[in-house]
């Protein structure tokens, strides 16, 4: 049942033949069609002011109060493109291979082609745009190796590259709004998905100031919604992040697909305390210069948490430089998911370093003594800043304490080739979406992925649907599914508000999250997920007898908004447990303790797992039915990911 | 060992933009100092919660200095008393034990207050999409490496460029001129080659968006630069008259010749 639709020949030509085998729209019959752009962050304006260019009419939505404050503002490292203009080897061929290897074998061969081939044109869009990427003294761009890449094809604008991209996409869709092809809605949630005759033709969503319950038609919908991080309550996810929109859109039919599939990232700054609201991340482009480690003993470690030991008292010969002793060829510098699980390795056997102990060291000392402070400053400087604000401790003094952190959700609804989900007209975009990242995504892609998808691939592919519907006919805004749809949200609205019990939605989300954490974090167990599942089924019991939701829908209304997210969450959360126990190899972010090699590295099981996970809403309370999608690879040979 | 203090919050409440709003003393006990500021209000709002009152509604979102979103002027200073900081980046322990802190949303004509300590800012999205981009549609754009840009050049469009649209800016200004901020965007494209080709229609249309909006005049005080928590230049108002200027000097075919 499930096609992913993958155009048939070798893979370097199955873009450009798609893109000539696709039906296309005549100019003048494009403004006969409205899309519905739900989000605005990379993937959502750069699709909507794509589409306006070529004379559709775009709805935009989105929660915040202008599209340019959607998160992907908040990616720092920077961009991947297989330009090659340090002369280093790089290819497309290259980005695509090593986006296969990162992702651990568990991503669709065709897609990640693509995204490797357009990725050259993503910064040549953006450039024109002018978003002021970092340059060398002659004029040309400048590029970093991210990530562990061997080569250098990382292009970054500071520490602040998702922000002058997205402030470069959202410039675009400003153009298109201006020239009125582009309605923006601000402030509005997607609440639901209206569905008629099993295809997607528009929404339901709340005016967050107002409360006021509206449908939207339109003959497609683009899910750029982002990812679900902030399912663990505490992640690097803006607070407003939430997976609702996407969620609504499972329960209408689109399947979802590796849900387990999470990124820990490496580099984030501890937790504090109780009252921590979110985690704040500093890009991983640290671990160039800064030297992982924690101290040889258990004593030793104890001492430092309890203050009476500093850093600097540690002997070299008393350090332990875990990284770098494991994995001598790519030493600090190892994926994503390899980081992180070594150093939760180290605090769980009572290594871990700070007040609580969930923490290890990532230290400058080295690279101020090589570099000086001041090409360091130059380098990492507003991280350093960032830092130092956050724990009012000096970095160029004393070594940071990091300590890994909910940051990408690679899973997402199941779309074919053409984006599409299994709802005919409704596409997932950007991160939204499973497609590319398989089980772990590298450094400096999830820009790269956005823009792929709203610039180069949706505006291609969404014609090819619209052309084949075979009329031009508005959308009837009179179908009852309008008015059906409608009342269902705000029957749910209203279930929400009668919720008079006595915990919050907040205390209720954190408990969701520590049991996600602790069972579905970095490290899992048939034993711990069967666990989980138990206690989030009671938890969602709990949540509609014993929620305490304020206020009334004809307002501004955070309780409300929040009740909702969280609602969907707890029930995405029991789908991420089933998903994980039902792989039972580890691969990328997913790491089963049952599966490991004896160095005790994730250990895959391709004779079994070589599948896509994608899951079907069955009914309320019902378990969801998995469908797969076996995954052909047919220019890469499956090995071992090995870093040492 | 971290601290902890009592405070006493002076809030802004207002329930809606037609409602007459007005200070409410609220207390924030037992707060650590290695708290947000956000945080103190979620601990506050949690405890409203469980006693059913209505909680502080304030914008906030990426928590992490980098969305613009969040927006207090606090014991009158917007961001609160550190320079080069937005609010959510803001720790307690930049206050003491109890010290009575007065939270207010921006005031402005143009930014109306929604509820609380929540405005709206559309009128900046207006200003931007009334000439702050460059007229190039998707695809069909030259190699990137194409177009040499000095990397002074580059850095100092950057540096325009950083700005997160917060509308501290106007906040701080006595005549709320949003100068700073529209001064921002049409320097990052004056300086750069890309933006050469319509930087006087740029300067024109976007002035011409934010005086409709309501926003004041620039009397040189310079308390938006001094409030910018991304260190954006007031040279940047200089350099936005001066292409206003232009803008009006020059007529439409000596732009184009």
């Amino acid at each position: 049942m499930l096609d992913s639709k993958v155009p048939a020949g070798p893979l370097a030509q199955k873009w450009s033949k798609h893109k000539f085998e696709m039906k296309l729209v005549n100019p003048a019959n494009k403004r006969k069609f409205t899309i519905i752009v739900v989000g605005t962050g990379l993937a959502g304006a750069s699709a909507a002011a794509s589409l306006a260019e070529l004379g559709y009419n775009v709805k935009t939505f989105c929660y915040q109060d202008s599209p340019r404050r959607a998160h992907s503002i908040a990616a720092q490292g920077g961009i991947n493109a297989a330009k090659d203009y340090q002369n280093d080897g790089d290819s497309v061929f290259r980005l695509f291979y090593d986006t296969i290897k990162g992702g651990d074998y568990r991503a669709r061969e065709a897609n990640v082609y693509r995204l490797a081939e357009v990725s050259t044109n993503i910064i040549d869009q953006c450039v024109a745009q002018g978003v002021p990427f970092a340059r060398e003294y002659g004029g040309l761009l400048d590029n970093r190796s991210f990530g562990g890449a061997q080569v250098s094809r990382t292009f970054y604008a500071r520490g602040q590259t998702g922000q002058q991209l997205l402030l470069g996409a959202y410039s675009a869709l400003n153009r298109q709004i201006h020239k009125g092809k582009v309605k923006s809605y601000t402030r509005h949630e997607m609440l639901d998905l209206v569905k008629i005759d099993g295809q997607a033709r528009g929404i339901v969503t709340r005016d967050l100031v107002t409360g006021k319950i509206e449908s939207h038609e339109g003959h497609a919908v683009l899910l750029c919604t982002g990812g679900y991080g902030n399912v663990f309550f505490l992640s690097t996810n803006a607070m407003g992040c939430n997976v609702t929109a996407a969620w609504r859109a499972h329960k209408r039919g689109a399947l979802f697909a590796n849900p387990c599939y999470t990124q820990i990232h490496p580099t984030c700054i501890p937790v504090t305390g109780d009252h921590q609201s979110k985690l704040t991340l500093m890009s991983e482009s640290l671990r160039n210069d800064g030297r992982v480690w924690v101290p040889r003993t258990v004593e030793l470690a104890q001492k430092l948490q309890k203050g009476e030991l500093k850093a600097v008292d540690i002997k070299e010969e008393d350090r332990d430089y875990f990284l770098e002793r494991k994995y001598p060829s790519f030493g600090n510098l190892v994926p994503r998911d390899v980081a992180s699980r070594n150093a939760k390795e180290a605090v769980d056997e009572g290594r871990g370093v700070g007040k609580t102990g969930v923490a290890v060291f990532l230290d400058f000392a080295e690279a101020i003594g090589r570099l000086g402070e001041d090409t360091v400053r130059e380098k990492y400087g507003n991280l350093f800043d960032m830092y130092y604000q956050i724990t009012d401790e000096n970095p160029y003094k004393q070594p940071m304490r990091i300590y890994p952190a909910v940051h990408y959700t690679m899973g997402g609804v199941w779309v074919d080739y053409n984006l599409m989900t299994t709802v005919p007209g409704l596409y997932a975009l950007g991160e939204c979406n499973f497609s590319d990242h398989g089980a772990n995504r590298l450094g400096a892609s999830a820009l790269m992925q956005g823009l792929s998808d709203g610039y180069f691939v949706i505006p291609y592919t969404v014609g090819d649907y619209l052309a084949n519907l075979g009329s031009f006919a508005p959308v009837d805004k009179n179908h009852p599914a309008f008015e059906e749809t409608r009342k269902e949200v705000e029957t749910r609205i209203n279930a929400l508000l009668a919720l008079n019990g006595t915990k919050t939605v907040d205390d209720l989300h954190k408990e969701l999250g520590l049991i996600m954490w602790e069972y579905c974090g970095m490290a899992r167990t048939a034993e711990g997920l069967t666990k989980a599942k138990g206690l989030i089924q009671n938890l969602k019991k709990e949540f509609w007898s014993n929620a305490k939701v304020l206020g009334e829908n004809e307002e501004l209304n955070m309780s409300l908004e929040k009740a909702g997210r969280v609602a969907d969450f707890i029930e995405l959360g029991e789908l991420m447990v089933d998903d994980a126990l039902n792989r039972r190899e580890s691969c990328g972010g997913h790491f089963r303790l049952e599966s490991q090699t004896e160095e005790g590295e994730a250990l895959r099981i391709d004779e079994e797992f070589t599948y896509v996970s994608a899951w079907e809403f069955k009914g309320e309370n019902q378990p969801e039915v998995l469908h797969k999608e076996e995954l052909v690879f047919e220019n890469v040979k499956l090995t071992q990911r090995s870093y040492k | 060992m971290s601290a902890h203090m009592n405070l006493t919050l002076k809030v802004w409440r207002q329930k809606n933009d037609k409602s007459k709003g007005q200070f409410v003393t609220v207390q924030a006990n037992d707060i650590a100092d290695d708290m947000s500021f956000l945080e103190m209000l979620d601990i506050v709002n949690d405890e409203l919660t469980r006693k059913g009152e209505d909680p502080i509604y304030f914008d906030h979102d990426c928590r992490e200095g980098i969305c613009g979103m969040c927006s207090l002027v606090i014991n009158g200073r917007p961001h609160g008393p550190k320079y080069g900081i937005t609010t959510c980046q803001l720790h307690m322990r930049s206050f003491h034990d109890g010290q009575t802190i007065v939270i207010e949303p921006w005031r402005a004509a143009a930014f109306p207050v929604l509820k609380d300590l929540a405005v709206d800012r559309t009128s900046f999205d207006r200003i931007q999409q009334a000439g702050g981009y460059t007229n190039v549609n998707t695809g069909g754009a030259q190699d990137a490496n194409n177009i040499l840009i000095p990397k002074r050049i580059a850095d100092e469009a950057f540096e325009s460029a950083t700005c997160i649209g917060c509308g501290a800016c106007v906040a701080a200004c006595k005549n709320a001129s949003a100068m700073l901020f529209v001064s921002a965007k049409i320097s990052q494209f004056a300086l750069l080659p890309q933006g050469q080709t319509e930087r006087y229609e740029r300067a024109q249309a976007m002035v011409d968006q934010m005086d409709a909006e309501g926003f004041g005049n620039c009397t040189n005080t310079g308390a938006c630069e001094a409030e910018c928590p991304k260190g954006i230049k007031l040279t940047n108002i200089a350099r936005m008259n001066r292409e206003y200027l232009g803008a009006k000097l020059f007529r439409e075919e000596d732009i184009h010749g």
